[in-house]
């Protein structure tokens, strides 16, 4: 947590398992403008690999992942 | 990503739960990614996208319809059903963990976009009617059809 991110969007997936986190991100995405940033915390471990592969897919970036305890937070980043 | 359209297509022949778990999870995640996706449901796999009332015509076709009904929360999984008790407990499983519930993975599919497409011949042999299949699906075609669509696609599965 030491440099912080400003996100347009905080997401909350905690408790969603695969595919609805990468469902939800890939909707959300769409309430950001281009440039926008999405905060978002799940509790889904796949997230760890999905979110990525996601991003590479769709064009987007993952800015950063952080982990708590069983809750990892990310930032994606709308970049089309 | 490259300029071509990124499409995914699917046959879905297992009429199985976990099966057709397996299909619409690749299916929703594909169309998340970007990918426009297409599901083709032929023999068993129809099941999956039955309405669930009772179907048939002619003697056999009615037999069917009993023994083989379908309706998406009727289908049991391939191995340990057990006459009921394997989908009862999968089912438990599942939502205990917060895994989604196959109808409502089929309605994420669907409210993403996924195509849904029923084979013809398929229909005709076992005597299920469009009437008897959910109103999103989108189409009952042929083999060509699909491969249309499958030709196209950089992902393709037979599931």
């Amino acid at each position: 947590m030491s440099e912080t991110i400003k996100a347009d969007l905080e997401l909350n997936l905690q408790g969603l398992m695969c595919p609805l986190p990468v469902v939800k991100i890939s909707q959300a995405i769409k309430n950001v403008p281009v440039g926008g940033i999405i905060e978002a915390t799940a509790t889904d471990p796949g997230v760890m690999a999905d979110i990525p592969a996601w991003a590479k897919s769709t064009g987007n970036e993952m800015l950063k992942v952080e982990k708590e305890g069983k809750v990892i937070r990310f930032w994606v980043k709308r970049l089309k | 990503m490259s300029e071509e359209k990124k499409k995914a297509s699917m046959v879905v022949f297992s009429g199985d739960m976990d099966k057709v778990m397996a299909a619409f999870i690749i299916a929703t995640g594909a169309a998340a990614m970007g990918y426009e996706t297409t599901m083709f449901f032929t023999f068993w796999g129809l099941k999956a996208i039955q309405k669930g009332n009772r179907t048939g015509k002619g003697f056999f076709g009615k037999m069917l319809g009993i023994m083989n009904r379908g309706g998406i929360d009727r289908i049991g999984p391939s191995r340990f059903n057990f006459g009921g008790i394997g989908r009862w407990m999968f089912k438990k499983m599942m939502s205990d963990k917060g895994v989604t519930p196959l109808a409502q993975l089929r309605q994420t599919a669907i409210d993403l976009g996924v195509k849904l497409l029923a084979c013809q011949m398929s229909m005709d042999v076992m005597e299920i009617s469009r009437e008897d299949l959910i109103d999103e699906v989108a189409d009952v075609v042929g083999v060509a059809a699909f491969i249309g669509e499958a030709g196209d696609s950089q992902i393709n599965l037979f599931i």
